[in-house]
């Protein structure tokens, strides 16, 4: 529905980055760190998300409250882009949308779990320290389950005041259908009942 | 892993924002065959390629892999548009194989290959393609040409014209190779590497190694001339190109990434599979791609590719390791792990129950079996059902407390069967210890009068 009231802006990067990779373009592309030999920064990509959302001045009523959904920022660092690069275009994007428009801002980053994955950790830790609100999904300890495919951790963080309050928690298990995914609480799925 | 969207839309009007660059679609994953659940409202687009069929989960239009066990496990086939990533057995023996059956398929079906190799000449990988099994219709075609024209004996099992069947997998004899006159007919493109590096190519630096670079080009040039992805208004093609890379990451391509752990081009592979996706998900191309995971040192560089293939299947054989002796395994030739399956236009993957699959090479068939625990079978019948015993998994094929025991227990347990498994390491039998019935789900009596009567669970067994 956001789409048909021309309120939902998409960069598509499988698209785009076939775009970028074999013709060459005369301004900067958002992805032309993938032109690029060295590890590139994102500040293309940032002026990509800033024009996207800025309001309109042409009187009518402005969009309020944006949202900048992000999927996924792990890629970035498979496709060369440093993760302190990473990290400082999640800043300015949230300098900009947070700030300065009062939006909302969703990232998605795989955790590499045992895979040692150095780079996605450091991104991991520095995006978790930033946040307010961390969703962690995960599969069960017990392995594969065809009822509770995994379970999603609710954290609520409050980066401001680090020792103020303890953090609350939650914990659901879920199961995920065709088009959409069930939640229950631990010990409660269906099957089980 | 799922991301929940905090939705702060505002209540104005549609503005006219201007996007740099956006597309129309909300996926990039174009339906290309008809719903399967919908009526025949509608001429389906595209259902007549040949060697393609709809998927009944998803509508997207699948492509045989040339095993029908594997198009079985992979929820019905190869989903156009996306990649397979082979992880290759240790000696490289049977990855090959997979290989030359998604080609023979291509060559069945009348699809266009694009074969890719840094090892071997593409002309020399499609000779030694299998030869197809034929089915009866055939069979009996070719009978009749042997009575009508007298042909010897050993020119029987040779076709004399291209096999048009319907079906969607077939099988194929691997001791026997494709008749040439198949190769002849279908059309194909090769890329070998020493042929194309030597010439020069006036392209940007950028972080991905020459090979890789040629290659791209190369891809993205048939499809356009040929008009897979429908933007050459002078082509337009209705078939599918099978893209098959050879031993992708191999030092043979110019890439370190099997040799050290910390290799300067690190992101060239992965950049390479970005852009590979890019490109397929906007044609008319399946692709296979055989990489050599088990000589890359880096294992975050696997999560990583494997995070960028859509379909990964991993071979592990067993010459060279202990399970060769193993007694469980001595009718199959390794195991089959299924790592990946993407999900595309819905949330769910068409995951199967069975986690441990073994594969078989006889000489006609390469045959998917899941392997079940020896011991079971044999003593199913020495411990009656309804009894409780101690649990206990004895010279598995997994090791000693991994996840699949529980998996394993929990699984068996949750079984309406009524039989008990395993496995006690005392001489004697035990003595029963419970009443007989084992409880394996709450029924409605759980909360007949408002206070639970009986705990639910596996192991309930009731006073």
């Amino acid at each position: 529905m956001a789409r048909e009231r021309g309120q939902l802006v998409f960069l598509e990067g499988l698209k785009a980055s076939v775009d970028v990779f074999f013709h060459a373009h005369e301004e900067p592309h958002p992805l032309q760190f993938l032109r690029e030999a060295n590890a590139g920064n994102l500040q293309p990509l940032f002026e990509f998300v800033r024009e996207a959302l800025k309001p309109v001045e042409n009187g009518e009523a402005a969009w309020r409250c944006p949202v900048l959904l992000v999927d996924d920022l792990s890629l970035l660092l498979s496709l060369g882009v440093g993760a302190v690069a990473v990290l400082d275009f999640v800043h300015y994007c949230r300098a900009t949308v947070c700030w300065e428009l009062k939006g909302n801002m969703v990232v998605l980053v795989h955790d590499s779990g045992d895979a040692e994955d150095e780079e996605n950790d450091i991104l991991l830790n520095g995006l978790s320290h930033q946040s307010h609100l961390i969703l962690r999904t995960e599969g069960l300890a017990t392995g594969f389950c065809r009822d509770v495919h995994g379970q999603l951790r609710i954290l609520w963080r409050r980066p401001s005041q680090p020792t103020a309050q303890r953090d609350r928690s939650l914990t659901y298990q879920y199961k995920i259908q065709d088009k959409s995914v069930s939640f229950f609480a631990k010990g409660m799925s269906p099957a089980v009942l | 892993m799922a991301a929940v969207a905090t939705c702060g839309t505002g209540a104005g009007s549609a503005g006219s924002m201007a996007a740099a660059t956006s597309s129309s679609d909300v996926t990039s994953f174009q339906r290309k065959g008809p719903r399967a659940s919908g009526t025949d409202s509608g001429v389906p687009r595209l259902v007549s390629i040949a060697g393609t069929r709809p998927s009944v989960r998803n509508g997207q239009l699948l492509v045989s892999t040339g095993l029908p066990a594997l198009d079985q496990l992979l929820g019905g086939g190869l989903a156009v548009g996306t990649v397979l990533l082979i992880e290759e057995d240790k000696y490289n023996i049977y990855s090959p194989l997979l290989f030359k059956y998604f080609l023979a398929e291509g060559i069945i079906n009348g699809h266009t290959l694009l074969v890719a190799s840094a090892k071997e000449d593409p002309a020399d990988i499609l000779q030694e393609l299998p030869a197809p099994l034929l089915d009866d219709n055939c069979k009996k075609e070719l009978d009749e040409d042997v009575y009508n024209h007298k042909t010897p004996e050993s020119n029987i099992k040779m076709q004399v014209g291209p096999v048009s069947s319907s079906r969607f997998g077939h099988y194929y004899d691997a001791s026997k190779r494709i008749p040439q006159e198949l190769i002849e007919a279908s059309k194909w493109h090769g890329f070998f590497l020493p042929e194309k590096i030597s010439s020069t190519f006036k392209v940007e630096p950028c972080s991905l190694t020459h090979g890789y670079i040629k290659l791209l080009h190369f891809i993205q040039n048939i499809i356009y001339e040929e008009g897979f992805d429908g933007s050459n208004p002078q082509k337009k093609q209705k078939n599918i190109l099978r893209i098959g890379i050879q031993n992708l990451g191999s030092p043979l391509w110019g890439d370190d990434i099997c040799c050290t752990e910390n290799c300067d081009n690190s992101h060239s592979l992965t950049k390479f599979l970005y852009v590979l996706r890019g490109l397929l998900r906007t044609s008319l191309s399946a692709c296979i791609i055989t990489m050599p995971t088990h000589l890359i040192q880096n294992k975050a560089i696997i999560a990583r590719v494997t995070n960028l293939s859509d379909t990964v299947v991993g071979l592990e054989s067993f010459i060279g390791s202990e399970r060769e002796t193993n007694p469980l395994y001595k009718d199959y030739h390794g195991l089959i792990h299924i790592r990946q399956i993407p999900r595309l236009n819905n949330l769910i993957c068409d995951e199967s129950d069975v986690k441990d699959l073994a594969f078989k090479l006889k000489r006609k068939l390469f045959t998917i079996e899941w392997v079940q625990d020896n011991y079971l079978r044999q003593e199913r019948n020495i411990y009656p059902p309804g009894f409780s015993y101690l649990l206990k998994q004895k010279d598995s094929a997994w090791g000693e407390g991994s996840l699949q025991h529980s998996t394993f227990l929990m699984s068996f347990l949750a079984k309406a069967t009524a039989f008990a498994s395993r496995l006690v390491r005392h001489g004697e039998p035990l003595k029963q210890t419970g009443s007989g019935r084992i409880h394996q789900a709450a029924g409605p009596r759980l909360w007949h009068d408002g206070r639970r009567q009986e705990a639910p669970g596996f192991l309930g067994i009731p006073p």
